[in-house]
């Protein structure tokens, strides 16, 4: 195998070489071919979150079980029967007699709300004594009654609307049911157009951290390092040629999610196409950084993941995704400031719903890129002391 | 030395943290010759291997490998040396072609279809090169390991401990692979445990606690180490042998079938012993030439000793 003379190989040359670079590369992609596990993970992973914090979590939920006790049996009666029937707030399941009875039927826990209509009721509408329709409720999950008490009033005051036409109509502008719900840039109220575009913002930093901590911690405790740099490829090419492929994951992820929030969740895109591909663009070499920086402080697969672990934590906690930045105490919010999501949050939020561009994003992209430059100063400070 | 060096080194020195890994090694490597390096686990050798190859920078010493500078030339002994881990250091989730393909790939190589065919071919792997190179037993994984370092012709092969955990028969097949390229010019250095592995080495080198101890040709390690050894025969040689253990000289007592090869270094005392047993008149006893095998049992047995100790004892006569 030896000796025939031959040159072997090219003279010695000192630079970039993309060949290396692109032979790490492919390993890295086939690699990541055969980890079905880990592949499934970065595809499924992204959709189970969508589905779950899009779904599961809803701080106001629709389709809540309502009867309804009819002391009135007029055209009015029925056109709010009608209208609850047609809504997405109410699922009506029919009649009940008398409070008691109702009473019962709640305490069971049979249905969230029984509504009862009094008596006479499209009379003393009709002759303006503003008649009371009460609701009771069952208020052991007290986000379910607000949104639904506020949508009732609305059904009321469109079915006096629809109804009371002609000589009996009301004076416009003093309905009996008078709503006043202001919800701007989300008309509908619904919790999942505030949540799907911040999720991108976590399942991005989730997967992208880990994932690249690992693929790097992998290559050391495996010991395939150590027969990488006997070869004289150059730590850059293998860096480049390792965090590339998650970085094509990263658009994949996104890709998908995009699709997912347009056509499950109706989210709207209403900004910049530009300013999301920066701010997106940004924040993927953030977290790569991240997870970059994460390896070289791991002996093995096992501590990097945890590690990428708590990174995640503040990524949901202190970024403004679970709960509101600005209500959050001072110290908090000084955290928050230094975690990645936190900014493309506001990217992302700003772009998809108040319809924001390249300038609007333009502090949250510096914000990025003064992490990104601390993180990787001191990873490639950190790399090179493990590399001797 | 007649063949031209082809390592030159001195004063080579590693320090990890307040840890002297090697101290002061200093080595003069023929082109050609297979060379041993012997020592206990933890003695350094491995670290030497590294700094020779160009893995790691030494914080002292200089010198020369394959005639690159080994403190600032470190990438162009990479392109000229192959170097196989103690471990398997390939992607066990490659499969054997794809492997031997990256690794060729690193190398820049010219025809690279071509020599990974060549090196399917020869390891006969040819039909099995869509396996994925975790499946492989250790013997054949250690095969394609040396393929794969011997892919760009290297001028010089390191071989960290490279058989470790791999049957006789194919440890076997590997020092004949070892011989030839040696035969071709091809310089290698080698780190070892077994002493049947020692006895194929052209020279030797000793290494405890990161200094080198005994180097020379493999002719000379016998009279370098000191021994003086006697050869017993007789009845019940398993009784003599637990008795000689505990008698005055005797720091080695070896079994080779019928014979027992009793050894010291301490001439006098020794042969003050064998005096007073040979005038029982049980056994037979001869005076024997310390040979390479009772030498490496001993550097071997007393490796492990220096390994409790906390200072090197004196080894070198």
């Amino acid at each position: 195998m030896s000796g025939d003379g031959a040159p072997a190989r090219k003279p010695a040359r000192t630079g970039f070489s993309f060949r290396r670079f692109g032979a790490v590369l492919t390993k890295e992609f086939i690699q990541m071919r055969r980890d079905r596990i880990t592949f499934a993970m970065m595809i499924g992973l992204p959709l189970v979150q969508l589905f779950l914090f899009g779904f599961a979590i809803n701080a106001d939920p629709h389709h809540l079980p309502t009867l309804v006790e009819m002391g009135d049996n007029g055209p009015l009666t029925r056109a709010v029967i009608a209208g609850m029937q047609q809504s997405d707030y109410f699922d009506f399941k029919g009649e009940v007699a008398g409070i008691a009875a109702g009473e019962e039927v709640l305490r069971r826990g049979e249905a969230n709300f029984v509504v009862v209509i009094p008596q006479n009721f499209e009379r003393d509408v009709i002759r303006g004594r503003m008649p009371e329709i009460l609701i009771a409720a069952d208020a052991s999950d007290p986000s379910a009654v607000g949104g639904a008490a506020a949508a009732l009033s609305g059904i009321v005051s469109v079915a006096v609307r629809e109804v009371l036409t002609g000589p009996l109509a009301m004076p416009s502008g003093a309905p009996p049911f008078s709503v006043t719900v202001h919800r701007e840039y989300n008309p509908e109220g619904k919790t999942s157009t505030n949540i799907v575009p911040g999720l991108l913002a976590i399942i991005l930093s989730m997967t992208m951290v880990m994932i690249t901590a690992v693929a790097i911690v992998k290559e050391t405790e495996r010991g395939t390092m150590e027969m990488l740099i006997a070869t004289p490829v150059r730590p850059f090419e293998v860096m480049l040629g390792k965090i590339l492929p998650y970085v094509f994951v990263g658009y994949v992820q996104t890709i998908v999610f995009l699709i997912a929030a347009a056509v499950i969740f109706h989210v709207p895109f209403e900004g910049s196409w530009l300013a999301f591909f920066l701010g997106f663009n940004l924040y993927i070499v953030v977290n790569l950084a991240l997870g970059f920086l994460i390896s070289t402080a791991s002996r093995n697969q096992m501590q990097a993941m945890q590690l990428s672990f708590f990174t995640i934590l503040p990524s949901i906690l202190l970024s403004g995704f679970m709960f509101p930045f600005a209500g959050m105490p001072g110290w908090a919010q000084v955290l928050g400031t230094g975690v990645p999501a936190t900014h493309f949050l506001r990217i992302i939020r700003a772009v998809m719903l108040k319809g924001g561009d390249v300038a609007d994003v333009g502090p949250q992209c510096l914000a990025l890129g003064i992490i990104l430059v601390v993180i990787s100063g001191i990873a490639m400070l950190r790399y090179r002391q493990t590399l001797d | 030395m007649s063949e031209p060096l082809v390592i030159e080194v001195s004063g080579l020195t590693k320090r990890f943290g307040e840890r002297t890994v090697v101290d002061h090694f200093d080595i003069r490597v023929p082109k050609g010759a297979i060379y041993g390096f012997l020592g206990p686990n933890g003695s350094g050798k491995t670290t030497t291997i590294r700094m020779l190859c160009g893995l790691l920078t030494p914080d002292e010493g200089e010198g020369t490998c394959l005639g690159f500078d080994v403190r600032h030339e470190a990438s162009r002994i990479k392109e000229e040396a192959g170097y196989m881990t103690q471990k398997f250091s390939l992607y066990e989730d490659l499969s054997i072609r794809e492997n031997l393909d990256f690794v060729a790939r690193m190398y820049r190589l010219d025809r690279r279809k071509e020599r990974v065919q060549v090196a399917l071919d020869e390891l006969g792997l040819a039909d099995r090169a869509k396996q994925l190179a975790g499946t492989l037993s250790g013997g054949w994984k250690q095969r394609l390991a040396l393929a794969a370092c011997l892919l760009h012709e290297p001028k010089l092969l390191l071989l960290d401990e490279p058989t470790a955990g791999v049957d006789p028969k194919a440890r076997r097949d590997f020092w004949d692979e070892i011989r030839r390229l040696s035969a071709k010019g091809v310089t290698v250095l080698v780190s070892t445990h077994y002493m049947d592995e020692a006895v194929q080495c052209d020279f030797i080198t000793y290494i405890a606690y990161g200094k080198k101890l005994i180097d020379g040709p493999s002719a000379m390690i016998p009279a370098l180490v000191g021994l003086e050894t006697w050869r017993v025969e007789g009845p019940n040689l398993g009784a003599l042998a637990e008795r000689l253990k505990a008698e005055p000289g005797v720091e080695q007592v070896a079994r080779f079938g019928a014979v027992l090869h009793i050894s010291g270094t301490d001439k006098p005392l020794l042969n003050q012993t064998v005096e007073r047993l040979k005038a029982e008149e049980t056994h037979h006893w001869s005076l024997q030439v310390a040979g390479l095998e009772e030498a490496f049992i001993y550097l071997m047995a007393g490796a492990r000793d220096n390994f409790a100790l906390d200072t090197p004892p004196e080894i070198a006569a």
